[in-house]
């Protein structure tokens, strides 16, 4: 294969990887936000408890974060496979990451916002704030610079996922890393793929990081 | 308008617990008028928390009525009970500030929740750190300000919503002597200037001493008495009240070395007259008997000075029984100081 070949295809697969994680990560925030905060304000000290609803959802989520992602992944492949029409790609890949990456993503949120006093929420309360004004004013507010941070690991850890979907037809970096390095015998690109999985995550960290820091004001 | 602007009714307080239900509150009634200066003390565990936080409900009471300028806010539904919340503004131990807010925005947040236009309450934010002297510090964060000026951002959060009522729960306890002086006096200047009525839950006599009219005292879970400051600190009926206005409790090795005569210790409060009166030295001329100085100590209580002493009186009983009958013929007044456990 020429350097140019080998490029192009490192250059899609590095798109296919980043499409999966990003609209993955967005997806799973989109579903796991309202989940983890719906964690918090029903558990027995939260806002409005609710404890049924609390232990039913606590239950969902660690059954699905319990079950290791290539198996949810390949359990999920039929029912992927009805709704969008394949089981296989960087579609279906990224349909499977949202669903084993939105559990994690409302655990990590429920982390977050666990650290904000409860002393200021109950200050909150005292002035009069609905629920909905402490969920956004106070819960989420007060605890954005760490749900950057936990945003950050997420969205590693889904790339992490990304890349082990290529094991079973999945798109991006980890299909191009197995396909040569393990089907082919050809170590140099499955570990020019690592180097690139390794800058990846690197950036995502930093990135994470600088954001949250900027904005924590709890640090000057 | 209600003849109190507070209003507990038979309220009582159980918390379900893993060792079985524990009483935090029994049968408390109170009444609170407007622009009042309120203490509630009592030793830790004594119940004055869940007591201060059953006024705005943040702690339901399990039995009773709280009524807040006539409404009864016990059965209120939760729309109604935060807008009754927005006249009872809170200061606590611990500040409560939003860490993420810069101290305009800790102080926008109340006007904020009740729908202020935002220019609005910047501007009241401003006038309000005025007031609480921190006109210099608008901008900074509650990670840079240290006790008292993170107290003052409080208050002046506490002030934004144009409350009747604040309650303050301990809030000098985390700050040291010098800077509780001045959040008191801070306080006391509201209560008087704009008549805000305030109640004060402390486990610390000075304070109650500084900025308070009335008292209660609460022992597990219920007030065992009430009344005006100056009267209790004179002539406390009960041993919690006792207990916390004698100097007794804090000074427990001044009083070991005069273990041979406990029996004729006395407690003297002099009112501002005699404060100013060279009573025990004329006694102990007069009698020619010496008595024991175990703790002496001035205060001003409201606008009033006092005075407390602890003498241990002569060893001879006759000479003892003189000095205490020329303490009465000079009006002063004071009480056997009786350790518990040792009464006769």
């Amino acid at each position: 294969m020429d350097t140019g070949t080998l490029i192009k295809m490192l250059w899609e697969g590095l798109l296919q990887t980043m499409y999966m994680t990003l609209a993955g990560t967005f997806v799973a925030y989109i579903i796991g936000l309202p989940i983890g905060v719906s964690l918090i304000v029903t558990s027995s000290n939260g806002i409005k408890p609710i404890p049924i609803y609390n232990k039913i959802v606590g239950f969902i989520v660690n059954v699905v974060r319990s079950v290791p992602f290539l198996i949810l992944m390949i359990a999920l492949m039929p029912y992927i496979r009805k709704v969008i029409g394949t089981g296989i790609g960087t579609g279906a890949t990224t349909a499977a990451l949202i669903v084993a990456a939105a559990p994690f993503v409302a655990r990590m949120v429920e982390q977050s916002l666990l650290e904000v006093d409860p002393g200021v929420v109950e200050a909150a309360q005292a002035m009069g704030a609905s629920n909905m004004q402490i969920i956004r004013k106070v819960l989420i507010a007060e605890s954005v610079p760490s749900l950057l941070n936990g945003g950050a690991v997420a969205t590693i850890t889904i790339l992490g996922y990304s890349a082990m979907a290529g094991a079973i037809g999945g798109g991006g970096l980890g299909s191009i890393a197995i396909r040569y390095g393990l089907h082919r015998f050809q170590p140099a690109i499955m570990w020019i793929t690592v180097v690139v999985l390794v800058i990846l995550v690197q950036l995502m960290q930093e990135i994470g990081i600088k954001i949250a820091t900027k904005l924590d004001n709890r640090i000057n | 308008m209600s003849d109190h602007i507070i209003s507990l009714q038979g309220v009582s307080k159980e918390f379900d617990t893993k060792n079985g239900k524990i009483t935090a509150l029994k049968d408390i009634d109170l009444d609170i008028n407007h622009g009042d200066s309120y203490g509630i003390i009592g030793l830790s565990g004594a119940g004055k928390s869940t007591l201060v936080r059953t006024i705005n409900l943040l702690e339901h009471p399990t039995e009773g009525k709280v009524l807040f300028d006539g409404k009864i806010l016990t059965g209120l539904k939760n729309n109604d009970l935060n807008l009754s919340r927005r006249k009872i503004s809170m200061i606590f131990q611990q500040f409560n500030l939003l860490m993420q807010r810069d101290a305009i925005g800790n102080i926008c947040f109340p006007l904020e929740i009740a729908g202020y236009p935002k220019e609005e309450a910047i501007k009241k934010a401003k006038e309000l750190l005025k007031v609480v002297n921190l006109e210099d510090r608008a901008n900074s964060y509650p990670s840079q300000l240290s006790g008292g000026q993170k107290q003052r951002v409080a208050i002046a959060r506490a002030l934004a919503s144009d409350p009747e009522v604040i309650l303050c729960d301990e809030a000098t306890s985390a700050l040291d002597p010098k800077t509780t002086r001045s959040i008191l006096a801070l306080l006391k200047k509201i209560n008087e200037e704009r008549g805000i009525t305030l109640v004060v839950i402390t486990h610390e006599m000075e304070v109650i001493k500084q900025i308070c009219k009335k008292v209660a005292v609460i022992e597990n879970g219920q007030i065992v008495e009430r009344g005006d400051v100056q009267e209790i600190f004179t002539y406390p009926k009960t041993q919690a009240a006792r207990k916390l206005f004698f100097p007794v409790g804090e000074n427990k090795e001044v009083f070991a070395s005069g273990k041979t005569s406990t029996r004729h210790r006395l407690r003297l409060v002099f009112d501002g007259r005699s404060a100013y009166e060279p009573i025990i030295s004329e006694m102990i001329m007069e009698l020619q008997a010496p008595v024991n100085f175990l703790y002496a100590d001035m205060d001003v209580i409201g606008d009033q000075q006092k005075g407390q002493m602890v003498i241990c009186l002569a060893d001879d009983p006759q000479k003892a029984e003189q000095q205490k009958e020329f303490l009465r013929k000079a009006e002063v007044d004071f009480t056997e100081i009786i350790e518990e456990g040792e009464g006769a």
